[in-house]
Protein backbone atom coordinates (compact mmCIF):
# COMPACT_ATOMS: atom_id res chain seq x y z
CA UNK A 1 0.00 0.00 0.00
CA UNK A 2 2.76 1.92 1.02
CA UNK A 3 4.16 1.68 -2.41
CA UNK A 4 1.25 2.12 -4.56
CA UNK A 5 0.70 5.49 -2.77
CA UNK A 6 4.52 6.17 -3.57
CA UNK A 7 3.39 5.44 -7.03
CA UNK A 8 0.28 7.75 -7.10
CA UNK A 9 2.45 10.56 -6.08
CA UNK A 10 5.10 9.63 -8.71
CA UNK A 11 2.44 9.82 -11.28
CA UNK A 12 1.22 13.23 -10.40
CA UNK A 13 4.45 14.72 -10.96
CA UNK A 14 4.87 17.22 -13.12
CA UNK A 15 8.23 15.25 -14.81
CA UNK A 16 6.14 11.91 -14.84
CA UNK A 17 3.24 13.78 -16.84
CA UNK A 18 5.33 15.57 -19.09
CA UNK A 19 7.11 12.55 -20.42
CA UNK A 20 4.14 10.07 -20.29
CA UNK A 21 2.40 12.72 -22.73
CA UNK A 22 5.56 13.58 -24.89
CA UNK A 23 5.35 12.81 -28.26
CA UNK A 24 8.78 11.94 -28.89
CA UNK A 25 10.65 11.73 -25.61
CA UNK A 26 8.79 8.58 -24.64
CA UNK A 27 8.87 6.73 -27.70
CA UNK A 28 12.99 7.70 -27.67
CA UNK A 29 13.74 6.57 -24.01
CA UNK A 30 11.37 3.21 -24.92
CA UNK A 31 13.89 2.39 -28.10
CA UNK A 32 16.86 2.95 -26.11
CA UNK A 33 15.81 1.05 -23.38
CA UNK A 34 15.19 -1.81 -26.81
CA UNK A 35 18.06 -1.06 -28.16
CA UNK A 36 20.59 -1.15 -25.44
CA UNK A 37 19.21 -4.47 -24.69
CA UNK A 38 21.73 -5.45 -28.06
CA UNK A 39 24.70 -4.00 -25.83
CA UNK A 40 23.95 -5.30 -22.83
CA UNK A 41 22.28 -8.79 -23.86
CA UNK A 42 24.26 -9.31 -26.42
CA UNK A 43 27.46 -8.63 -24.67
CA UNK A 44 26.77 -10.98 -22.14
CA UNK A 45 25.42 -13.82 -24.04
CA UNK A 46 29.32 -13.38 -25.63
CA UNK A 47 30.05 -14.62 -22.17
CA UNK A 48 27.78 -16.85 -21.29
CA UNK A 49 28.24 -18.69 -24.85
CA UNK A 50 31.99 -19.06 -23.81
CA UNK A 51 31.20 -20.20 -20.55
CA UNK A 52 29.27 -23.14 -22.33
CA UNK A 53 31.93 -24.21 -24.17
CA UNK A 54 30.23 -22.91 -27.47
CA UNK A 55 32.35 -19.57 -28.54
CA UNK A 56 35.84 -18.74 -28.28
CA UNK A 57 36.76 -22.09 -26.54
CA UNK A 58 40.84 -21.29 -27.15
CA UNK A 59 40.26 -18.43 -25.22
CA UNK A 60 40.74 -18.05 -21.62
CA UNK A 61 37.17 -17.50 -20.06
CA UNK A 62 38.86 -14.90 -17.78
CA UNK A 63 40.11 -12.91 -20.67
CA UNK A 64 36.45 -12.60 -22.59
CA UNK A 65 35.31 -11.51 -19.05
CA UNK A 66 37.42 -9.01 -19.36
CA UNK A 67 37.39 -7.60 -22.45
CA UNK A 68 33.26 -8.22 -22.90
CA UNK A 69 32.08 -7.39 -19.29
CA UNK A 70 32.86 -3.50 -19.45
CA UNK A 71 30.44 -3.29 -22.01
CA UNK A 72 27.73 -5.39 -20.84
CA UNK A 73 28.21 -3.23 -17.55
CA UNK A 74 27.92 0.23 -19.91
CA UNK A 75 24.72 -1.72 -21.35
CA UNK A 76 23.27 -2.58 -18.07
CA UNK A 77 23.55 1.33 -17.02
CA UNK A 78 21.56 2.44 -19.98
CA UNK A 79 18.84 -0.11 -19.59
CA UNK A 80 18.18 0.62 -15.64
CA UNK A 81 18.19 4.14 -16.28
CA UNK A 82 16.05 4.07 -19.64
CA UNK A 83 14.04 1.39 -17.84
CA UNK A 84 13.49 4.18 -14.37
CA UNK A 85 12.37 6.32 -16.49
CA UNK A 86 9.45 4.46 -18.36
CA UNK A 87 8.51 3.36 -14.99
CA UNK A 88 8.64 7.20 -13.77
CA UNK A 89 6.32 8.11 -16.98
CA UNK A 90 3.86 5.24 -15.86
CA UNK A 91 4.19 4.38 -12.61
CA UNK A 92 0.80 3.27 -10.86
CA UNK A 93 -0.10 1.23 -14.33
CA UNK A 94 3.62 -0.67 -14.25
CA UNK A 95 3.66 -1.02 -10.70
CA UNK A 96 -0.25 -2.69 -10.76
CA UNK A 97 1.52 -5.19 -13.83
CA UNK A 98 1.65 -8.49 -13.28
CA UNK A 99 4.25 -8.65 -16.02
CA UNK A 100 6.60 -6.07 -14.17
CA UNK A 101 5.62 -8.06 -10.95
CA UNK A 102 7.35 -11.22 -12.54
CA UNK A 103 10.03 -9.29 -14.54
CA UNK A 104 11.02 -7.70 -11.12
CA UNK A 105 11.49 -11.19 -9.51
CA UNK A 106 13.34 -12.12 -12.69
CA UNK A 107 15.62 -9.58 -12.38
CA UNK A 108 16.33 -10.93 -8.67
CA UNK A 109 16.93 -14.57 -9.97
CA UNK A 110 19.34 -13.30 -12.40
CA UNK A 111 21.45 -11.30 -9.74
CA UNK A 112 21.05 -14.30 -7.50
CA UNK A 113 22.61 -16.23 -10.60
CA UNK A 114 25.28 -13.86 -11.00
CA UNK A 115 26.46 -13.55 -7.36
CA UNK A 116 26.69 -17.53 -7.12
CA UNK A 117 28.87 -17.46 -10.15
CA UNK A 118 30.96 -15.01 -9.34
CA UNK A 119 31.18 -16.07 -5.44
CA UNK A 120 30.89 -19.72 -5.96
CA UNK A 121 31.25 -21.32 -9.16
CA UNK A 122 34.88 -19.03 -10.12
CA UNK A 123 36.52 -19.83 -6.61
CA UNK A 124 38.35 -22.41 -8.71
CA UNK A 125 38.41 -20.77 -11.98
CA UNK A 126 42.03 -20.99 -12.22
CA UNK A 127 42.36 -24.45 -13.00
CA UNK A 128 39.23 -24.43 -15.78
CA UNK A 129 40.14 -20.83 -16.98
CA UNK A 130 41.95 -22.36 -20.14
CA UNK A 131 39.44 -25.31 -20.99
CA UNK A 132 37.09 -25.83 -23.82
CA UNK A 133 34.29 -26.78 -22.22
CA UNK A 134 34.19 -25.07 -18.55
CA UNK A 135 32.72 -27.56 -15.93
CA UNK A 136 29.55 -28.22 -15.13
CA UNK A 137 28.20 -25.79 -12.62
CA UNK A 138 29.92 -22.99 -14.89
CA UNK A 139 27.85 -24.30 -17.54
CA UNK A 140 24.47 -24.62 -15.49
CA UNK A 141 25.28 -21.08 -14.36
CA UNK A 142 25.45 -19.99 -18.20
CA UNK A 143 22.37 -21.63 -19.23
CA UNK A 144 20.52 -20.11 -16.10
CA UNK A 145 21.45 -16.90 -16.86
CA UNK A 146 20.43 -17.06 -20.57
CA UNK A 147 17.19 -18.53 -19.82
CA UNK A 148 16.53 -16.01 -16.85
CA UNK A 149 17.02 -12.97 -19.59
CA UNK A 150 15.17 -14.55 -21.86
CA UNK A 151 12.92 -14.40 -19.48
CA UNK A 152 13.41 -10.72 -18.77
CA UNK A 153 12.72 -10.00 -22.02
CA UNK A 154 9.59 -11.32 -22.79
CA UNK A 155 8.27 -10.31 -19.50
CA UNK A 156 9.42 -6.58 -20.56
CA UNK A 157 7.89 -6.58 -23.54
CA UNK A 158 4.45 -7.97 -22.45
CA UNK A 159 4.24 -4.59 -19.96
CA UNK A 160 2.88 -3.13 -23.17
CA UNK A 161 -0.09 -5.30 -23.26
CA UNK A 162 -3.34 -4.53 -20.75
CA UNK A 163 -5.04 -7.59 -20.73
CA UNK A 164 -4.38 -8.08 -16.94
CA UNK A 165 -4.64 -4.20 -16.24
CA UNK A 166 -6.64 -3.34 -12.91
CA UNK A 167 -8.78 -1.37 -14.78
CA UNK A 168 -9.85 -4.54 -16.81
CA UNK A 169 -12.45 -6.54 -14.72
CA UNK A 170 -13.23 -8.61 -13.94
CA UNK A 171 -9.96 -10.63 -13.70
CA UNK A 172 -9.33 -13.79 -11.80
CA UNK A 173 -8.63 -13.39 -8.34
CA UNK A 174 -5.18 -14.46 -8.54
CA UNK A 175 -4.55 -11.85 -11.21
CA UNK A 176 -5.94 -9.47 -8.51
CA UNK A 177 -3.67 -10.66 -6.08
CA UNK A 178 -0.55 -10.86 -8.09
CA UNK A 179 -1.15 -7.33 -9.47
CA UNK A 180 -1.84 -6.03 -6.36
CA UNK A 181 -5.50 -4.29 -7.19
CA UNK A 182 -7.62 -2.40 -5.44
CA UNK A 183 -11.26 -3.33 -6.09
CA UNK A 184 -13.42 -1.12 -5.28
CA UNK A 185 -17.16 -2.54 -4.47
CA UNK A 186 -18.76 -1.10 -8.02
CA UNK A 187 -16.26 -4.00 -9.83
CA UNK A 188 -16.73 -6.65 -7.56
CA UNK A 189 -17.71 -9.90 -8.90
CA UNK B 1 -0.53 -8.08 -59.40
CA UNK B 2 0.84 -4.49 -57.78
CA UNK B 3 3.09 -4.59 -54.40
CA UNK B 4 0.12 -3.32 -52.26
CA UNK B 5 -2.02 -5.86 -53.91
CA UNK B 6 0.15 -8.60 -53.06
CA UNK B 7 0.60 -7.38 -48.91
CA UNK B 8 -2.60 -6.78 -48.70
CA UNK B 9 -3.07 -10.65 -50.01
CA UNK B 10 -0.28 -11.81 -47.55
CA UNK B 11 -2.42 -10.43 -44.69
CA UNK B 12 -5.30 -12.90 -45.65
CA UNK B 13 -3.45 -16.17 -46.17
CA UNK B 14 -3.92 -18.83 -43.05
CA UNK B 15 -0.43 -17.61 -41.57
CA UNK B 16 -1.45 -13.97 -41.37
CA UNK B 17 -4.96 -14.25 -40.59
CA UNK B 18 -4.01 -16.68 -37.45
CA UNK B 19 -1.81 -13.95 -35.96
CA UNK B 20 -4.24 -11.48 -36.19
CA UNK B 21 -7.33 -13.49 -34.80
CA UNK B 22 -5.31 -14.43 -31.66
CA UNK B 23 -4.65 -12.19 -28.49
CA UNK B 24 -1.49 -13.37 -27.91
CA UNK B 25 0.13 -15.01 -30.80
CA UNK B 26 1.62 -11.20 -32.37
CA UNK B 27 2.83 -10.87 -28.68
CA UNK B 28 4.75 -13.98 -27.87
CA UNK B 29 6.20 -14.09 -31.33
CA UNK B 30 7.27 -10.92 -31.15
CA UNK B 31 9.06 -11.28 -27.66
CA UNK B 32 10.70 -14.36 -29.51
CA UNK B 33 12.00 -11.97 -31.87
CA UNK B 34 13.57 -10.00 -29.22
CA UNK B 35 15.09 -12.30 -28.14
CA UNK B 36 17.02 -13.50 -31.30
CA UNK B 37 17.96 -9.45 -31.47
CA UNK B 38 19.86 -9.60 -28.42
CA UNK B 39 21.52 -12.82 -29.54
CA UNK B 40 22.11 -10.89 -32.82
CA UNK B 41 23.61 -7.99 -31.32
CA UNK B 42 25.82 -10.11 -28.94
CA UNK B 43 27.30 -11.81 -32.72
CA UNK B 44 27.68 -8.41 -34.40
CA UNK B 45 29.28 -6.35 -30.94
CA UNK B 46 31.73 -9.47 -30.96
CA UNK B 47 33.23 -9.09 -34.43
CA UNK B 48 32.30 -5.27 -35.01
CA UNK B 49 33.95 -4.59 -31.67
CA UNK B 50 37.15 -6.63 -32.69
CA UNK B 51 36.97 -4.87 -35.81
CA UNK B 52 36.91 -1.35 -33.76
CA UNK B 53 40.46 -2.44 -31.63
CA UNK B 54 38.20 -3.55 -29.05
CA UNK B 55 36.75 -6.67 -27.52
CA UNK B 56 39.42 -9.73 -27.58
CA UNK B 57 42.20 -7.61 -29.32
CA UNK B 58 44.50 -10.60 -28.24
CA UNK B 59 42.77 -12.53 -30.84
CA UNK B 60 43.20 -12.45 -34.76
CA UNK B 61 40.71 -11.12 -36.83
CA UNK B 62 39.57 -13.97 -38.56
CA UNK B 63 39.57 -16.20 -35.38
CA UNK B 64 36.68 -13.88 -34.18
CA UNK B 65 35.03 -13.82 -37.41
CA UNK B 66 35.19 -17.53 -37.32
CA UNK B 67 33.53 -18.19 -33.96
CA UNK B 68 30.64 -15.71 -34.28
CA UNK B 69 29.66 -17.40 -38.07
CA UNK B 70 27.26 -20.21 -36.92
CA UNK B 71 25.68 -18.06 -33.92
CA UNK B 72 25.11 -14.69 -36.06
CA UNK B 73 23.39 -16.88 -38.63
CA UNK B 74 21.22 -19.28 -36.36
CA UNK B 75 19.91 -15.65 -34.67
CA UNK B 76 19.31 -13.70 -38.04
CA UNK B 77 17.62 -17.22 -38.89
CA UNK B 78 15.93 -16.66 -35.67
CA UNK B 79 14.53 -13.00 -36.75
CA UNK B 80 13.86 -14.10 -39.81
CA UNK B 81 11.46 -16.97 -38.76
CA UNK B 82 10.08 -14.50 -36.02
CA UNK B 83 10.05 -11.86 -38.59
CA UNK B 84 8.44 -12.84 -41.54
CA UNK B 85 5.19 -14.10 -39.68
CA UNK B 86 4.90 -10.75 -37.73
CA UNK B 87 5.12 -8.88 -41.41
CA UNK B 88 2.24 -11.59 -42.84
CA UNK B 89 0.09 -10.34 -40.01
CA UNK B 90 0.30 -6.53 -40.68
CA UNK B 91 1.86 -6.27 -44.75
CA UNK B 92 -0.77 -3.36 -45.52
CA UNK B 93 0.59 -1.52 -42.53
CA UNK B 94 3.75 -2.63 -43.19
CA UNK B 95 3.57 -0.70 -46.92
CA UNK B 96 2.77 2.50 -45.83
CA UNK B 97 5.21 2.44 -43.21
CA UNK B 98 8.07 4.36 -43.90
CA UNK B 99 9.76 2.87 -41.23
CA UNK B 100 9.27 -0.81 -42.62
CA UNK B 101 11.07 0.35 -45.66
CA UNK B 102 14.06 1.71 -44.16
CA UNK B 103 14.49 -1.25 -41.78
CA UNK B 104 14.08 -3.17 -45.13
CA UNK B 105 16.65 -1.03 -47.18
CA UNK B 106 18.88 -0.79 -44.01
CA UNK B 107 18.71 -5.22 -43.54
CA UNK B 108 18.93 -5.84 -47.22
CA UNK B 109 22.68 -3.35 -47.12
CA UNK B 110 23.70 -4.40 -43.61
CA UNK B 111 22.98 -8.75 -45.00
CA UNK B 112 25.01 -7.82 -48.28
CA UNK B 113 27.65 -5.94 -46.54
CA UNK B 114 28.19 -8.43 -43.87
CA UNK B 115 28.59 -11.20 -46.17
CA UNK B 116 30.62 -9.54 -49.22
CA UNK B 117 32.67 -7.00 -47.52
CA UNK B 118 33.25 -7.24 -43.68
CA UNK B 119 33.10 -11.34 -43.37
CA UNK B 120 36.12 -11.34 -46.32
CA UNK B 121 37.99 -8.45 -45.12
CA UNK B 122 37.75 -10.19 -41.47
CA UNK B 123 38.78 -13.90 -42.47
CA UNK B 124 41.70 -12.58 -44.70
CA UNK B 125 43.29 -11.44 -41.31
CA UNK B 126 44.73 -14.92 -39.89
CA UNK B 127 47.09 -13.05 -37.72
CA UNK B 128 48.20 -9.96 -36.10
CA UNK B 129 50.86 -9.15 -38.73
CA UNK B 130 48.01 -9.27 -41.14
CA UNK B 131 45.70 -6.54 -39.65
CA UNK B 132 44.19 -3.88 -41.35
CA UNK B 133 43.27 -1.36 -38.52
CA UNK B 134 41.86 1.32 -40.29
CA UNK B 135 39.69 -0.63 -42.90
CA UNK B 136 38.84 -2.47 -39.99
CA UNK B 137 37.87 0.58 -38.08
CA UNK B 138 35.87 1.68 -41.22
CA UNK B 139 34.13 -1.73 -41.66
CA UNK B 140 33.10 -2.14 -37.90
CA UNK B 141 31.53 1.34 -38.26
CA UNK B 142 29.44 0.74 -40.87
CA UNK B 143 28.35 -2.79 -40.00
CA UNK B 144 27.39 -1.38 -36.60
CA UNK B 145 25.70 1.42 -38.32
CA UNK B 146 23.87 -0.34 -40.70
CA UNK B 147 22.43 -2.82 -38.00
CA UNK B 148 21.63 0.20 -35.36
CA UNK B 149 19.58 1.67 -38.19
CA UNK B 150 17.89 -1.70 -38.50
CA UNK B 151 16.88 -2.40 -35.08
CA UNK B 152 15.69 1.58 -34.29
CA UNK B 153 13.78 1.62 -37.81
CA UNK B 154 12.55 -1.91 -37.23
CA UNK B 155 11.34 -0.67 -33.24
CA UNK B 156 9.67 2.40 -34.63
CA UNK B 157 7.49 0.32 -36.75
CA UNK B 158 5.81 -0.21 -33.60
CA UNK B 159 5.08 3.63 -33.30
CA UNK B 160 3.56 4.03 -36.61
Amino acid sequence: MVLLEFCEWLAGTAWSIALHESLYMYPLVESTHVLALCLFVGTLVIVDLRLLGVVFRRVPVSEVNARTLPWTVTGFVVMVVTGLLLFYAIPVRTYQSIWFRAKVVLLVVAGINAWLLHRRVSRDRASWDRAAVPPKAARVSAAVSLSVWAGVIVMGRMIAYNWFDCDHQPQSDFVNWAAGCVITLSEAP
Amino acid sequence: MTLLEAFDWLETTGLGAAIRNSTWLFPAVEAVHLIALASLGGAVFALDLRLLGFGLRSQPVAEVAGNVRLWFAVSLGAMFATGVPLFVSEAVKCYWSTSFWVKMSALATATVFVLCVRNPIARAQADHAAERAWTNRLVGAVSLGLWFTVAAAGRWIGFS
